[in-house]
């Protein structure tokens, strides 16, 4: 309480302060760092004058007749009340001005939509609610995830200044090179946005967007998504990180790398308690959103884990292989066949047999996972959708 | 027998089984009012939460649930109904009809509307909540993504639809068959002239609205693939419909709002209304204009440069016809012996708040500069601009102008005008802040955010909680007015015109059964 008390002083100090304070608060559209994002700070800003300046002309004759006009100083009312002249004026003239508004608007509205001849080609996919990106023909996909932690939401430690706008895994881009960004959604309809480059474009299930961008200078770029996309839609931000061209090369080589060594790790021979521990950092990372910390859910929309037939039946082990590699149509489960590793997928699911109280003892190895992958069966059982879904 | 139509019936029945244009409108404001603060104290529970970074209060999800029915119930229970309410009172009166054209069709579409929010207001009691999805409800989030209650709010939406048509084909049956003789076209009030624009608007776009709820109850329920990618259907249709709908309903909620102010200015200017029939031919352009414009709420779904192109010109036509009203307006004022009762003050504040509404709207019209603004706090500061100090600030005006025609006594004026600066201080301190909030990146429809906007954030919300109490006061106005007051005279207003003002304070239960001489 006294912190706020204090923020709220600060704040009426600083509104009557110096405009010096001012330069603090983020209060207008960044300039960005792209040369379209700059076109379209310069429309926004002549627009905003256009229409500071009709108002400082309108409010004036307003003004001037609330204070002069007023029957108090004993103004007596005028007869006039028609002028076609003055009406036809005051059509012609706002029309003029629009049509000049117009023709810088078109244009950079035409380069907006020139997205030819691209250097890079990156697929941004929209999931409830996480982003992925692929960089085609690179053979480099990931996915990004908020990396706030929900202690700081929960207001259990202190808030960092990105809070909200940081992940786990930024998309990487370099500099000066015309990056299109094919943009669509797996679920519901996400909105790709990031203020400093200018880029804001819906992720449509079916659809495949374009958008493109052309950074300017290396930095950190931050943004959220911009279209209600369900329970967290407030927490899948976006960071770009624009590199010098050889700096992005070595990362693309080192997550190539990375990929090779995730795959390798498929072939170890994993115990109980490695699995359990891994388990539950992908558990926090992906599962937490939806079936909550302690497994219960938010029933109906998001069921519980905790006592679920699928999650403690001996027989029902292959159903949960198959519902977490290919989701439940029509639900908030998503197929998780291309977003995990083998290693993630048995670690979860050995996590969700053996936590809260579902004390199966049962473990999925890695190898499982492969082999479901390749039969569609774990260890001679079938896998699907249990009947009724998920309860 | 005889004597039987002189007075309303006694006890609840009266209301019930009432046809009178009167008693209808009285039952839709009230009703609207009771929505009011339904609506605005979910407006309180948002503010709450963002009153600082971090989860406090609310869950994401019952968040999304409050902006969703704070939209909905402020747009369909609050906004709507009261226009409906005005027009049943002022529209006979002011046309020198004895009532309105179908009484017992009224009385039906003001029913509807109780059983329809308490339908809606349910869901926030089922398993897995209320609507949660907007109040634009963008399919798929609405359909295959949506909760079970969807269902019910579908068929609360289809109530509200029939409502709102019966209550269109009554204002225009009224308006074009129930003139006093020598009350030509041109000499209606433009009250009444917006309120027939806005009926064929209604009746035009509400099936429109019922037609995207049926196809998601057809996707829902029936297996269809209206709106699923998966199925061949198309998400972005539904967006197509519901603004073919929705653009036409947000000149629904203004419209009737010109027409308040075009009596009020005038009246307190002591000076004929500047540009009669040019503020009517405007009022003609916008609607025109308003079905052509839907795709500007859609420039990021990635619609073709050439629909972007048109769509963009068509919305900054529109500043046009909208300059020429308050042009007008202002010409009235001009030169005028103004004195400042409350309905002017906020008349007064409807034009310049409404302006810079429209100034924000101009700029959302650039559609490279909106690839910026949509769907962050500036858009939600726009329209709110345009419907809180709009249609509003209006609607309170016209009560404070109608108020002592409608229960015989004046108002407490000095608490009025108390009403009056608490709101118009509270609500620029709640929307301002979010021109600047939404610039600097700032997504709606969050329920926690960075620390970069945690100082505007307060001030909004104080301005909101500022905002939401002072309307108590007005429930208290209206309230003692009712009860008692000084007497107001048939005509309490030195400059205002029209027939209402002919009839005696209070209006008889009914008036103009033979219909008056209009020159």
């Amino acid at each position: 309480m006294r912190l706020q008390a204090r923020r709220l002083v600060m704040l009426l100090i600083g509104l009557m302060a110096s405009p010096a304070l001012w330069a603090e608060w983020a209060f207008n559209m960044p300039k960005g760092v792209t040369d379209l994002s700059h076109s379209i700070y310069d429309l926004h800003m002549t627009i905003f004058w256009v229409t500071v300046a009709i108002g400082v002309l309108v409010f004036g004759v307003m003004f001037w007749s609330v204070i002069f006009h007023r029957k108090s100083r004993g103004a007596k009312a005028a007869e006039f009340h028609e002028s076609t002249l003055v009406e036809i004026l005051w059509t012609s003239i706002p029309f003029a001005i629009l049509v000049v508004m117009a023709i810088p608007a078109t244009k950079t509205l035409i380069e907006v939509y020139n997205a030819d001849d691209a250097d890079i080609d990156i697929k941004v996919t929209g999931y409830q609610w996480k982003w992925q990106y692929e960089y085609l023909g690179e053979e480099v996909s990931f996915f990004s995830n908020l990396a706030t932690s929900r202690d700081e939401v929960n207001n259990l430690r202190p808030k960092n200044t990105n809070y909200l706008l940081e992940v786990d895994e930024p998309l990487v881009v370099p500099i000066d090179k015309k990056i299109r960004f094919l943009v669509t959604g797996a679920d519901v309809i996400h909105s790709w946005w990031v203020p400093e480059l200018a880029v804001k474009k819906d992720a449509i299930p079916g659809f495949i967007n374009e958008s493109w961008a052309k950074i300017n200078e290396p930095g950190i770029y931050r943004g959220q998504c911009a279209e209600l996309c369900g329970k967290d839609h407030g927490f899948m931000p976006i960071v770009v990180d624009a590199r010098p061209q050889a700096e992005y090369e070595d990362w693309l080589q080192a997550k190539r790398e990375e990929a090779a060594r995730i795959r390798e790790l498929t072939q170890k021979d994993w115990t109980m308690e490695e699995l359990m521990v891994k388990g539950e950092q992908v558990y926090d990372k992906v599962c937490v959103a939806c079936h909550q910390a302690n497994g219960q859910g938010i029933p109906p929309m998001f069921p519980a884990l905790k006592g679920a037939p699928v999650a403690v039946n001996k027989d029902m082990i292959a159903d949960h292989i198959y519902v977490l590699l290919y989701g439940v149509k029509g639900t908030a489960m998503q197929a998780f066949k291309e977003q995990l590793s083998e290693v993630d997928m048995a670690a979860v699911i050995t996590y969700e047999r053996n936590a809260w109280g579902n004390n199966t003892g049962e473990m999925v190895t890695p190898k499982d996972i492969l082999d479901f992958k390749k039969t569609g069966k774990y260890k001679g059982q079938e896998g699907k959708v249990p009947e009724g879904g998920v309860k | 027998m005889s004597d039987h139509h002189h007075g309303p019936a006694k006890g609840l029945m009266r209301w019930v089984l009432t046809t009178n244009h009167k008693d209808i409108g009285s039952m839709y404001l009230w009703f609207s009012f009771a929505m009011f603060l339904f609506g605005g104290s979910m407006a309180m529970v948002i503010r709450a939460e963002l009153f600082q970074p971090g989860l406090q209060l609310v869950e994401p999800n019952f968040f999304n649930q409050m902006t969703t029915m704070h939209g909905l119930v402020m747009v369909f229970g609050a906004v709507m109904p009261a226009f409906v309410g005005l027009a049943n009172w002022m529209i006979p009166m002011m046309i020198g009809a004895p009532d309105m054209a179908l009484p017992r069709m009224n009385n039906w579409s003001f029913w509807i509307l109780p059983f329809a929010f308490a339908l809606m207001a349910s869901t926030l009691f089922m398993e897995g909540g209320g609507p949660n999805f907007g109040w634009t409800f963008y399919a798929p989030l609405s359909t295959d993504y949506a909760p079970p209650s969807t269902t019910y709010f579908i068929f609360a939406v289809h109530m509200m639809g029939v409502s709102s048509i019966m209550g269109a084909i009554n204002v225009i049956a009224t308006i074009l068959n129930l003139r006093a003789p020598g009350m030509t076209l041109m000499k209606m009030p433009l009250f009444v002239w917006t309120w027939l624009i806005t009926a064929y608007l209604l009746i035009a776009v509400m099936p429109v609205l019922a037609g995207a709820v049926t196809m998601m109850l057809m996707d829902i329920h029936f297996g269809t693939s209206f709106f699923n990618a998966g199925g061949g259907g198309d998400p972005v249709l539904f967006q197509h419909v519901f603004w073919f709908f929705g653009h036409p309903e947000v000149y629904i909620m203004i419209l009737p709002a010109f027409g308040i102010v075009s009596a009020i200015i005038p009246a307190f200017a002591r000076k004929q209304l500047f540009g009669y029939t040019s503020m009517v031919y405007a009022v003609a352009s916008i609607a025109f204009l308003s079905f052509i414009v839907w795709a500007h709420h859609m420039f990021t779904v990635g619609i073709p440069l050439v629909g972007e192109v048109f769509f963009m010109y068509a919305t900054m036509l529109i500043a046009v016809p909208t300059g020429v009203k308050v042009f007008n307006w202002i010409a009235t004022m001009f030169r005028g012996s103004l004195t400042f009762e409350t309905p002017m003050l906020f008349s007064i504040a409807f034009v310049v708040l409404f302006t810079i509404g429209g100034f924000s709207g101009l700029m959302l019209s650039i559609a490279p500069a909106d690839f910026q603004y949509h769907d962050t706090y500036f858009v939600v500061a726009h329209f709110h601009y345009v419907l809180v100090p709009g249609a509003i600030f209006a609607i309170f005006a016209g009560v404070y102008y109608w108020l002592p025609k409608w229960t015989g006594h004046m108002y407490d004026t000095a608490l009025s005008k108390v009403h009056f600066w608490m709101s118009f201080i509270g609500m620029n301190l709640t929307f301002f802040p979010m021109h600047f909030v939404g610039l600097a990146g700032m997504p709606r429809r969050i329920p926690d955010y960075n620390m970069q906007f945690a100082d505007f954030n307060m001030l909004s919300s104080i301005g909101g909680f500022m905002f939401g109490v002072t309307q108590l006061l007005f429930l208290f106005i209206v309230i003692k007015c009712v009860k008692g007051g000084e007497k107001a005279e048939a005509k309490p207003w030195e400059g205002a015109h029209g027939l209402e003002w002919m009839v005696p304070s209070p209006a008889p239960y009914h008036t103009f059964t033979t219909p008056p001489d209009v020159k």
